[in-house]
């Protein structure tokens, strides 16, 4: 009897500070528009129990929020811009993913399935070491070779489309080693998201 | 923007090169053969005053028989690229025109001042004059055996005088035909793709530049942009009768095949829309188009006919294979294959039977067979850091080179009669179209203007 009494009072605290966590969820949209309440707030300390769980609240929902929110209000382009998904290089006249190579599409599966809206092209692009020609072909399998490898780890391949633009897009103009293995990439366009 | 506002926009453009290209064509059809030749040609051919040396010819300035501006532009502008056109086979020996300037013009055809001609040392002289009429101008052009003292050839064109340079590849066509049998090349044009309009594809965070396709005269004159759909257009290849260019686009995102009918200003979109497709090239007889494609999941060559009917799959293997080129009759295909872990020239039958590799390099890619009487096959080859321009004899399996490292030289297009080669090369810097005769002499630049790829030859 006892412990059950102990349990429901257990119970009924975690409640409130449940609802408590969730008011204070759902205040900052609300809170924004109203300042005299942030003023009562910083001002008058003494308000009543549901302070303490505050911070229980904080560190375990929160960081998720922050980076929903950046891939969520950053335009697709800004997203392109500072992309979440890392490029994959490749060996001359090669379109084999590295150990290396796996390692970074592994990273991008992850974010695609935790983005399950996201939609992207792999673009495959060569460095000026191979013809015009031939570097098309070339490019279309290292996107290829990409997009097989993520759909290995899961992600559905209706979210996957390649293009191949061979060597007519250097990232690097340069004309040395640098600039070479910068520009023999598959390199990753979100489209959607 | 919408979808629809897009497509206005693009019917817009379309319709806007269209006019801009029936407008352009005005001068580029035939000018009205004379109804009488001036001359019948029962003379022996022109030849040069020993045996095995070249025959010599002077182009001097053409008379103007009317004195408006139009008439003496037209004079001016006739025998400079005449001479151009002439010295461009190599078949004469063009004698430099500043050597000639005190030589009068005869006043009329019949009053040739054959004593000086003859101190200069030509064999013939080409003497002709230009007169304003209805429509426009009446060009007259005779070529003059200075020994003999009599006009062995004789040519009479009327039409507009918007392009005068017309008549004098017209009168080069004709006067090779006549006094050699050759086929020249005068009146034939090169297509290539180039980014010169500095535009950027829409819908990227990088700045890329856009390339659309580009016709000029084989001499680089007259450019003219025949696409206009801000994305990359590459690889263009003729139509055996010169009126469509077949061409690589990515316009809707992802390379596919667009056909451009440029003087009746219309499109075709042979693939409808299945996979991605790339590189195609016209058979001899235009019916049929080769190209590659990775609809099924790797870099294949397919066969389709021009409306994008019966498409027969050409290759299999796990490789890449790709770059097709049509041999002169229509019965052979080359390409270039992976299949061996580097590129290599491969000719296969079109019915994909009786495979065989043709080239050893390193590195091989865009064959282009050569029209008959050759048995050749032009393809870029890597040498060193970049690549030059190599011609392989099928019959006899020998290889010779066209390029010697000056930067890097690819994508060789023959000329219909197979005397010259047009190439990609960076060796004045950018990327430019270059042209080159078959010996590897006679190297001259064509584009001038931005970045150029990737160009072809009409018949």
């Amino acid at each position: 009897m006892r412990r059950d009494a102990k349990a429901l009072l257990v119970l009924i605290l975690l409640l409130t500070i449940g609802v408590a966590a969730c008011k204070g969820k759902a205040k900052p949209p609300v809170a924004r528009p109203m300042p005299p309440p942030l003023v009562t707030n910083t001002g008058g300390d003494p308000t009543r129990p549901p302070d303490p769980p505050r911070p229980v609240a904080e560190p375990v929902i929160v960081p998720p929020m922050p980076a929903e929110d950046t891939i969520g209000s950053k335009s697709i382009d800004d997203l392109n811009r500072d992309s979440p998904l890392r490029p994959l290089f490749f060996e001359l006249d090669s379109s084999d993913v590295s150990t290396d190579g796996q390692q970074v599409l592994q990273a991008n599966a992850a974010v695609l399935k935790k983005y399950p809206g996201m939609q992207i092209t792999i673009e495959g692009h060569c460095d000026e070491r191979g013809t015009a020609e031939y570097n098309l072909a070339l490019g279309e399998r290292r996107a290829l070779s990409a997009k097989n490898y993520l759909v290995s780890l899961g992600v559905p391949a209706d979210k996957v489309k390649t293009v191949s633009y061979g060597k007519e897009f250097p990232f690097d103009a340069g004309h040395d080693d640098g600039a070479w293995k910068k520009n023999r990439r598959a390199h990753f366009v979100i489209t959607a998201k | 923007m919408t979808r629809a506002s897009v497509l206005l926009k693009l019917l817009a453009a379309l319709m806007v090169s269209a006019s801009a290209l029936v407008v352009a064509q005005q001068p580029q059809e035939p000018p009205q053969q004379p109804p009488k030749q001036p001359t019948t040609v029962e003379l022996p051919p022109l030849v040069g005053d020993a045996p095995g040396t070249q025959t010599r010819i002077a182009v001097p300035e053409l008379l103007a028989l009317s004195s408006d501006r139009e008439t003496t532009e037209a004079a001016r502008v006739v025998a400079q690229v005449l001479w151009d056109d002439l010295n461009f086979e190599r078949e004469f020996y063009m004698i430099p025109r500043d050597t000639y300037k005190t030589i009068p013009a005869a006043p009329t055809l019949d009053m040739v001042p054959y004593e000086r001609w003859r101190e200069l040392g030509a064999d013939g002289v080409v003497i002709g004059t230009v007169q304003k009429v209805a429509t426009g101008v009446r060009v007259e052009l005779r070529l003059y055996d200075v020994r003999a003292r009599a006009s062995v050839f004789g040519r009479e064109y009327t039409g507009s005088a918007a392009n005068p340079r017309l008549y004098a590849h017209y009168m080069s066509d004709d006067l090779h035909e006549s006094q050699r049998r050759l086929r020249g090349v005068a009146k034939t044009k090169l297509t290539f793709s180039s980014d010169r309009n500095r535009e950027a594809v829409v819908g990227t965070v990088e700045k890329r530049d856009v390339k659309e396709v580009y016709v000029t005269d084989y001499d680089g004159a007259n450019p003219r942009r025949i696409t206009i759909n801000r994305a990359l257009n590459v690889f263009p290849n003729w139509s055996p009768d010169g009126r469509s260019i077949v061409y690589t686009s990515y316009r809707t995102g992802v390379p596919d095949i667009l056909i451009s009918n440029i003087y009746a200003g219309t499109m075709e979109i042979p693939t409808k829309g299945s996979g991605q497709n790339w590189l195609p090239v016209f058979s001899p007889d235009g019916t049929k188009i080769a190209f590659t494609s990775s609809r099924d999941g790797n870099p294949e060559l397919y066969v389709m006919n021009r409306d994008g009917s019966d498409t027969r799959r050409l290759t299999n293997n796990p490789e890449i294979d790709t770059t097709p080129t049509w041999s002169p009759n229509g019965n052979q295909i080359a390409f270039t294959s992976g299949r061996t872990g580097t590129p290599q020239i491969y000719v296969v039958g079109a019915d994909g039977a009786g495979l065989r590799r043709i080239s050893q390099e390193s590195y091989a890619d865009r064959p282009t067979w050569s029209p008959a009487p050759y048995n050749e096959i032009a393809f870029s080859a890597r040498s060193g850091p970049g690549f030059d321009i190599k011609v392989l004899n099928i019959g006899t399996g020998e290889t010779r080179q066209i390029t010697f490292g000056e930067g890097t030289n690819e994508s060789p297009a023959w000329s219909p009669n197979g005397r010259h080669l047009a190439f990609m090369s960076t060796r004045a810097g950018k990327s430019q179209i270059f042209t080159v005769d078959r010996d590897g002499r006679n190297i001259r630049q064509i584009t001038r203007d931005g970045n150029n790829q990737t160009p072809n030859w009409s018949q």
